[in-house]
């Protein structure tokens, strides 16, 4: 571990811990409301780039494990305790990664988008089937006493959780070979890389943790409905943040996450009627000037920074 | 005269406007009542909201202002604003919407949002900043569990599971007459609302011992119908009810008419009552069974339908459109009845006492309202409440043999 490993180690989770007192702010509702879906897109949109940073593939498949996350929660509720169900949506959330990652990560470039979108729309209707002909006549409610709080802090753990697997990863026999597959995959496998298990595990952690956030967000909504749950506004959303903030960095996602709430919130607040033109206007603008991502705009100071500081001594 | 007296004097009468445009919008901030309103403008609820909910925002508002706004208890009438948000239909951005409105514009009470999924979303939000909440567009069978945790959330256009045997009841009570046959075909759309209707229905036409000779369901981004429409026909059915969702409501309908199928009683369900309906069918659908109703002849249904024509340029529908402008004057009279803007007291204010409104005298019992239309038919061009769970005054005799 180098020394730059172990100052992050400690202050990231000093961050968090500061973070998690955002709830006993003064008009702390209105602060969480903001900070909830920062959060759950910081967490789906790191998530992603852990399988789709290196090895490229782009994964629209978010939204179907985000709704198989909220159906285990509004199927299980009545049943199960809590823990054990955000445990088990976990395993499905991977299992489900893993079945679609064999059959799946064959397929390179365009091929795997297209699939990966095409999935969320078939377990939608796979759900919409088993629930016309088996479900009874009643929807899905999740009712609970889980506050906005505490999703918050579900959330926040989450966050930890996710950087602390992408590190690990980052650093583990498996992220090695997995950038290795990301630069040409053809030299990998020559390595003797077990390129497609390498994908498909990395698949199925992010499967885990969007299906995971889907049985956390769940309580939020009261009721769930296939077309909510299962919504590829989602997938494209998680896709633009973790581009936008820059991919070739852990902590790229977060810096897509956090600008994109905040303008998405300044154009909702000022322009109800154009929010989605402005928005539109407002990515084309991003894409042009900053095809990096924010991440590589940061760097690009820190380096001028360091390279300027360096001046000065030498 | 020359120039620069000229600017000077534009410059003064500038000033002079802006001085008073400056004084009277803040007078009017003081004395305004803020309304918040949040439902789709865009996203796939945003037809339905169009017909149902914004005319009637913009109407209440044009009414209320009209009389010079609400009377308080300070001898005062106050204007009504409204600070409208669109939630793209999304649950999310409708929990944000909500909170906004209450923390950055301070609004002063905030109208229930549209649909079923998104009004869940957000009773708790309204529960917390204690907020009242009169729900239209939200069905559900929940009510009981809703405002036994919700104390300001109140329900009013009705429970899904008596709204789909509405159609059942009214079949088996024909049947009895001798209008209709034995023989029924249900089809629904696979969506949450078409597929909890399917069953409910399904469970009284079995038990009224209706012979079901053709069900399937259909899925919501369905292109050509026809094939539903010739295995229903082929099963010779007597009944047709379809729980439909806006479009497959209108292709159905048009299909079973292409096709000339022939049966004693045709039922579609969301959006039979639209007035874009008639206007594509004309007279042929005339005896058509659809969900929900108004009485049209009733007065204050005609003053209503009247005003939204000429304020907002379009028709009401036959349905939740009196209910959305109902729930209105609900808030409207209770504010009025506590003389303040103490949400508190206002809340107590609906749960205590009746309300004279378009759709007729409104009181609630455990927060909603028990009385409600489930089943209506289009009679000469007006879509005419026929069932209800209660018996709403001014039900129509259903017309057959058209």
């Amino acid at each position: 571990m180098t020394r730059k490993e172990i100052i992050g180690l400690i202050l990231v989770p000093v961050a968090f811990i500061i973070l998690a007192f955002l709830p006993s702010l003064p008009n702390s509702a209105n602060l969480l409301s903001l900070a909830i879906p920062i959060a759950m897109f910081t967490v789906l949109a790191t998530s992603w780039a852990i399988f789709s940073g290196p090895t490229h593939y782009i994964s629209l498949a978010t939204a179907a494990f985000y709704g198989v996350g909220a159906y285990t929660m509004a199927t299980w509720l009545d049943v199960l305790p809590y823990p054990v169900i955000l445990l088990i949506a976990a395993v499905i959330g991977a299992v489900f990664a893993a079945v679609v990652g064999f059959a799946t990560l064959r397929l390179s470039g365009v091929y795997f988008v297209i699939f990966t979108l095409g999935l969320a729309e078939m377990t939608r209707q796979v759900f919409v089937w088993y629930q016309n002909n088996f479900g009874g006549t009643r929807g899905h409610y999740v009712f609970t006493d889980i506050t906005e709080a505490q999703i918050y802090w579900q959330l926040l753990a989450l966050g930890l959780l996710v950087y602390l697997v992408g590190w690990w990863i980052g650093r583990s026999r498996l992220g090695f070979a997995i950038r290795i597959i990301g630069a040409d995959e053809l030299v990998a496998r020559h390595s003797g890389i077990h390129t497609a298990r390498s994908k498909v595990l990395l698949f199925m952690v992010s499967g885990a943790f969007a299906a995971v956030v889907g049985v956390v967000m769940a309580p939020r909504f009261v009721y769930i409905e296939p077309a909510m749950a299962f919504n590829p506004q989602l997938s494209f959303l998680v896709a633009i943040m973790a581009l936008l903030g820059g991919i070739h960095r852990l902590w790229g996602p977060l810096m897509g996450a956090i600008p994109f709430a905040l303008v998405w919130e300044f154009i909702a607040s000022n322009f109800p009627a154009q929010t989605i033109l402005l928005m539109g206007i407002a990515f084309l603008v991003v894409v042009y000037y900053i095809p990096n991502g924010v991440a590589g705009v940061v760097e690009g100071w820190y380096h001028k920074l360091k390279a300027a500081g360096g001046e000065k001594h030498g | 005269m020359n120039r620069t007296f000229l600017t000077k004097t534009l410059g003064i009468a500038a000033l002079a406007t802006g001085l008073a445009l400056g004084g009277a919008s803040a007078l009017a901030q003081e004395n305004t009542i803020r309304i918040g309103a949040v439902a789709p403008k865009t996203g796939p609820l945003a037809g339905g909201a169009a017909v149902t909910f914004w005319p009637n925002v913009e109407l209440w508002q044009h009414e209320v202002n009209a009389r010079g706004g609400l009377l308080l208890s300070d001898g005062n009438r106050h204007r009504i604003e409204i600070i409208e948000y669109d939630d793209r239909t999304d649950p999310s951005e409708t929990i944000r919407s909500v909170q906004r409105l209450a923390n950055n514009d301070r609004a002063d009470f905030i109208l229930a949002p549209y649909s079923t999924g998104l009004a869940l979303a957000s009773a708790p939000i309204f529960d917390r900043l204690g907020y009242p909440m009169i729900n239209v567009s939200a069905i559900t069978d929940q009510v009981p569990t809703m405002v036994n945790r919700y104390d300001g959330v109140f329900f009013t256009l009705g429970q899904t599971t008596p709204i789909a045997q509405g159609v059942a009841r009214l079949m088996a009570e024909l049947r009895e007459q001798g209008q209709v046959g034995n023989r029924v075909a249900l089809v629904n759309v696979a969506d949450a609302f078409g597929i909890e209707l399917a069953n409910a229905a399904r469970g009284i036409f079995e038990a009224e011992g209706f012979e079901l000779v053709y069900t399937t369901s259909y899925p919501p981004t369905i292109q050509d119908v026809s094939p539903i429409i010739n295995s229903a026909m082929a099963a010779n059915p007597d009944i047709f009810v379809a729980f439909s969702y806006p479009p497959d409501t209108f292709a159905l309908t048009e299909q079973a008419q292409v096709q000339g199928m022939e049966v004693d009683a045709f039922y579609t369900a969301v959006a039979t009552n639209f007035p874009a309906y008639v206007n594509r069918f004309g007279d042929s659908i005339n005896g058509n069974f659809g969900v929900g109703g108004v009485n049209p002849d009733d007065p204050s249904f005609l003053e209503y339908e009247r005003k939204h024509i000429e304020v907002t340029g379009s028709s009401p529908d036959f349905w939740a459109s009196a209910y959305t402008y109902a729930s209105f004057e609900v808030l409207e009279q209770a504010i009025e009845g506590v003389g303040s803007l103490d949400r508190a007291a206002v809340t107590e204010y609906i749960k205590n006492n009746t309300f004279d409104t378009v759709m007729g005298e409104w009181r609630f019992e455990d927060q909603h309202i028990k009385n409600y239309w489930t089943v209506g038919q289009w009679q000469n061009g007006r879509f005419y409440g026929i069932g209800s769970t209660e018996g709403m005054p001014g039900a129509a005799t259903p017309i057959m043999g058209q």
